[in-house]
């Protein structure tokens, strides 16, 4: 009786978490009569009496508040449709631009097809329509650069606590770098710095369970591009 | 004379062997490979994504979309025109409903999941095949669901009930002469491990009752095997990530864009 | 993935500076993979690797009666279908005009090449030939499907061995050590021009991005034997020399690497 699992632990759909009716369903788990069930593939969390999932794959799901990198798919009568990387695309509304915008203005001249932008989730509605918003502080229209998908799941440790992680590589490379809680990273330097940010982004992906990251990390940045990293958290807004 | 020893040498309870592999179609959302014996089955899911055409949307929940497909290659005799078939969608169909059974869609209404299951090489059970490897890609994609659904074809093939049978044993007279039965019968049965519950069931063949029953029996208890295989596929993807982890790590997992 | 003006640009700056952003140089191929001879079921098959891209092609052969105004020659047929499991883009349905331009550019790359021997594949004239199909099969496409796809289709007419036949029937479950009689290897190398950079197998965002691209495919002594040229971009002569020099070039480094095979 109790527990069947540990912390951390990699469980896949159907694994028996707990076998007593004591403990508490939390996201990616269901009950059976008194079985506690696994219904996302992932790693277990346990906290007090509550087991839950944090799911290793899956799509970003948009929530209020996140930043995310989106590309405008479909130009609309009053604003845009972004692809946002979820299930669901989102509408950013001609009265969220950064600019102004005049009544009967060519909208392309903002935001044209396949352009990608930086924005902020206002709202998720229980039917899943998503608005974004550009009109915060740094929230615009991404020119140039180039974009990388990385695993959504991965982002706060790319982002790192506080940006810690995100700002060792801007500084190694002297790229601006705006990494999307949906997965989309945007990059714009030096096309051989842009190189080594990309491998590091992919690095932290591969290694991120690995102990010791930020140090590896570190270590690695400071080779290969000869600058001298400095720890500054509070350094990161997530714009540039 | 009845079928005393299989075409394959294999005990009359083993199923073929099995091998399973998640995650092996970079550009999709969830994949696996999933082979038994000769039968070799690609699977790939999208998904949730906004579903067209419209008119096709459920506005309660998610739709699971099936795609069963032979390469040209594949099939055991001559080659397989490429395109959908009458037996092509009919599978798709059947398939669709073995996994529905446990994928829960209900916090993605308006949106699709497909799943696209292709067949470079088939020795039968390619459906079984198929849902299988459909399964593993389903929970490689995140998709939620209360188990894994797994699938075997048991037959009953000269007097003797045989879990997966392979080509040969479909067409058993064809090569083993002097049967004293001549039906064949064949099962396609897909099962949701945790609470025995059938999800496929399919039947062609002359059978009496009870016989379908006793291979009903046979293949839950040799579905647990296939589970097995089903469920190492996913585990070992992420063997690495199960390494201990310091608690540091975790928190960032969490909370890490609190910070603005 | 879709790229628009400011992203062109900024790739194409890129590739001026004579850097592609997975770090390969201009004129280098993916790590390519080939395995043989893996399928049961068909004749003949190939798995390639090429980076992410993969695909499969196997050959299925039957005897079948001849066109009417070759009836001594036997009869290939490369067929591609662009699989939805290996790209988002990709609808299901009927071949769309990609689809069959992939196949189209495969197939007349092998049989311009006057590679096989038609003549050998006639069993009984104006009555039975042998009819070789080949069918590539995409699992995941990162770009650069016509040459990948090539590989794979040229690896899979090799590892093929005819089946027994026996009373006018095919024994399937039998195969001969008898090979496609195929004299030539023909190599298709797509060569695109991105700006004002010439670069070879193109991941999928570079395929977005081109201005133009050449597939030229060669024989074993360097001749071209069919070239195809698509993109909406224009090409001068001298690119045009340049860009068949590379794939030449290429080709007979890709061609070692299926010989070993």
């Amino acid at each position: 009786m109790g527990l069947l699992v540990k912390d951390k632990q990699v469980v896949v759909p159907g694994d028996i978490l707990a076998d007593d009716i004591g403990f508490i369903p939390g996201f990616g788990t269901y009950r059976n009569s008194h079985n506690l069930v696994c219904s996302r593939l992932g790693l277990v969390n346990i906290e007090g009496k509550v087991v839950k999932i944090i799911p290793l794959s899956g799509k970003y799901l948009p929530r209020r508040n996140d930043i995310v990198v989106g590309r405008v798919f479909d130009i609309l009568m009053a604003g845009w449709r972004v692809d946002i990387n979820s299930p669901y695309s989102a509408v950013l509304s001609n009265k969220e631009t950064p600019e102004f915008i005049e009544r009967n203005e060519d909208l392309s001249k903002h935001f044209d097809l396949d352009e990608h932008l930086v924005c902020k989730v206002t709202n998720v509605t229980s039917q899943n329509l998503v608005d974004v918003s550009c009109r915060d502080q740094g929230l615009r229209k991404l020119r140039g650069g180039r974009i990388i998908h990385v695993n959504t799941h991965k982002v706060p440790r790319i982002i790192g606590k506080k940006g810690s992680m995100v700002s060792m590589i801007k500084q190694a490379t002297g790229c601006r770098i705006i990494v999307g809680q949906n997965g989309l990273v945007w990059i714009d330097g030096e096309p051989d710095k842009e190189n080594i940010a990309v491998d590091a982004i992919r690095k932290i992906e591969t290694e991120s369970h690995i102990p010791g990251l930020t140090d590896r990390m570190k270590t690695h940045l400071e080779e290969i591009t000869g600058v001298k990293i400095s720890l500054n958290e509070g350094d990161y807004n997530g714009l540039q | 004379m009845d079928y005393n020893k299989r075409l394959d040498g294999r005990d009359f309870d083993e199923l073929r062997p099995m091998e399973a592999k998640a995650g092996v179609i970079k550009k999709a959302d969830g994949s696996a490979y999933f082979r038994m014996g000769n039968t070799v089955a690609y699977a790939a899911v999208y998904g949730p994504r906004e579903m067209f055409p419209k008119f096709q949307q459920d506005p309660k929940k998610g739709v699971l979309r099936c795609n069963y497909n032979m390469m040209p290659f594949s099939g055991a005799g001559d080659r397989v025109r490429p395109g959908p078939s009458r037996r092509s969608k009919e599978i798709s169909a059947v398939t669709e409903k073995a996994l529905s059974a446990v994928v829960d869609l209900s916090d993605s209404p308006n949106a699709v999941v497909d799943v696209y299951i292709e067949f470079p090489q088939t020795d039968a059970g390619s459906r079984c095949c198929g849902i299988n490897a459909a399964a593993i890609a389903l929970a490689d994609a995140g998709i939620p669901m209360r188990d894994i659904v797994a699938a075997v074809a048991v037959g009953h093939a000269g007097n003797k009930i045989c879990v997966d049978l392979n080509y040969e044993e479909e067409h058993l007279p064809d090569y083993v002469e002097g049967l004293d039965d001549k039906d064949v019968a064949d099962i396609p049965v897909a099962i949701v491990p945790s609470t025995g519950e059938i999800s496929l069931l399919q039947m062609d063949g002359i059978i009496p009752k009870e016989t379908l029953i006793k291979a009903l029996h046979k293949a839950k208890a040799a579905l647990m095997q296939v589970n097995e295989v089903q469920r190492n596929a996913l585990r070992e993807k992420f063997a690495a990530v199960a390494d201990e982890e310091n608690g540091e790590n975790i928190e960032n997992v969490e909370n890490g864009f609190e910070e603005n | 993935m879709m790229i628009d003006q400011e992203a062109r640009k900024h790739l194409r700056e890129s590739l001026a500076k004579g850097i592609r952003y997975d770090g390969r140089k201009k004129d280098e191929f993916r790590n390519i993979e080939i395995i043989t001879g893996f399928i049961g079921t068909a004749e003949g098959s190939a798995h390639v690797k090429c980076g992410e891209t993969e695909v499969i092609a196997g050959v299925k052969m039957s005897l079948e009666k001849p066109f009417p105004d070759t009836p001594d020659q036997g009869i290939l047929m490369v067929g591609a279908e662009l699989l939805p499991m290996s790209n988002p883009k990709y609808e299901g349905g009927p071949p769309d005009a990609t689809a069959i331009e992939l196949a189209r550019v495969i197939d007349r790359g092998i049989r311009e090449s006057k590679s096989l021997d038609n003549k050998r594949l006639c069993i009984k004239a104006g009555e039975k030939v042998w009819t070789i199909n080949v069918d590539i099969s995409p699992l995941n496409d990162d770009g650069n499907l016509i040459d990948v796809g090539s590989i794979a289709a040229v690896a899979a007419i090799l590892n093929a061995r005819f089946p027994f036949v026996e009373n006018d029937k095919v024994d399937y479950k039998q195969k001969t050590t008898e090979k496609v009689p195929i004299n030539r290897i023909p190599i298709a190398v797509t060569v695109l021009k991105v700006g004002n950079a010439i670069i070879v197998d193109p991941t999928e965002l570079e395929e977005q991005a081109l201005d133009a691209r050449l597939t030229v495919t060669t024989i074993d002594d360097g001749r071209l034997c069919s070239i195809q040229k698509g993109g909406v971009g224009t090409l001068s002569i001298e690119e045009i020399d340049k860009m068949i020099d590379l794939a030449v070039h290429k080709g007979h480094e890709i061609r070692k690497l299926i010989k070993q095979e």
